[in-house]
């Protein structure tokens, strides 16, 4: 046991382990961050969908939480808080949310956003 | 009732092993709290130096050692942070407890090509997958979280690696008798 410590320098096994481990980094940014425009606001209100916009329509949401309404802008495909009653101000300071998969929360009122993209396999469905 | 007048008095009988877990878990705590003001570049991102101790006392003592001091380490920290029981305090629970888990299987992998880079490394990675999973399903429970996963991650495998290093070096350069000088 001891001896393969002595050297202290890494071994097979450990260059091993750091290569998948790199790999494993590398596929985790491959594909939790792409840079799609997103198509959709999701805003949540506690732990429930409070509603979904579309991003082609600007428009201004205000939002009654717990602690006062919250005020969210969607503006050219993009969205953001605009105000917020809370003390330190971190949803507004996010700013602008474009691509899909982003996220902004605003946890002493409890609403959240976050964007979604638009892969909706069909616009319609007649019978 | 023999005992009755004793019980007055309560009595803690310490072994040579609690002396040295104390020992053990006090220098954790102590890199622990060193860590804890420090700046850190964002939330969550931390060197996690305090885990060296544990590596070092799971390969010169045992598993139980080690994870009597992880322990140990999370809650006493915790008290002196004045953060138990907090959502800080559930992160470094979880963390700990998931690191701990893959390091008691860890631990039997053949020591002749896996040295304490790996255990430190898997250590690390199983720390965040923890954290990640308090924040998940208690702090921010919607899938919002999933684009920072490859920032924790990433600092995971490198601060991984360094404490990994660090810990065979502490391993080389200190005395295998460790034990019975601490004794």
């Amino acid at each position: 046991m001891k001896g393969a410590l002595r050297c202290g320098k890494p071994l097979l096994g450990d260059v091993l382990v750091i290569v998948v481990g790199l790999i494993f980094v590398a596929f985790l940014f491959k594909t939790l961050w792409h840079n799609e425009q997103a198509a959709k606001l999701q805003i949540r209100l506690g732990d429930k969908i409070y509603a979904t916009y579309s991003l082609d329509q600007n428009r201004n949401i205000d939002i009654q939480g717990p602690i006062g309404i919250t005020r969210i802008v969607i503006a050219d495909g993009k969205a953001r808080f605009e105000s917020s009653p809370c003390l330190n101000q971190y949803c507004v300071h996010q700013g602008w949310l474009s691509h899909k998969g982003q996220a902004a929360i605003c946890l002493p009122n409890q609403v959240s956003l976050e964007l979604l993209g638009g892969e909706k396999p069909f616009d319609s469905l007649n019978y | 009732m023999p005992n009755s007048t004793k019980n007055s008095r309560i009595e803690i009988h310490t072994s040579p092993d609690d002396h040295r877990i104390a020992k053990l878990a006090a220098l954790a705590i102590g890199l622990h709290l060193i860590e804890a003001v420090l700046p850190s570049p964002m939330p969550g991102v931390k060197p996690g130096i305090a885990n060296i101790i544990t590596l070092f006392v799971l390969y010169r003592f045992d598993f139980a050692t080690a994870a009597w001091v992880s322990l140990l380490r999370v809650f006493a920290s915790s008290l002196l942070l004045a953060n138990f029981l907090s959502p800080t305090f559930a992160l470094s629970l979880a963390g700990a407890l998931l690191s701990l888990a893959t390091l008691f299987f860890a631990q039997y992998l053949p020591r002749h090509y896996f040295s304490a880079i790996t255990l430190s490394v898997l250590a690390a990675f199983a720390h965040m997958v923890g954290q990640l999973l308090v924040v998940r399903f208690w702090l921010i429970p919607h899938a919002g979280i999933a684009y920072l996963i490859p920032v924790f991650m990433t600092a995971a495998l490198v601060f991984g690696v360094v404490n990994g290093l660090l810990t065979n070096y502490l391993l080389r350069i200190s005395p295998a008798k460790f034990d019975e000088d601490k004794g």
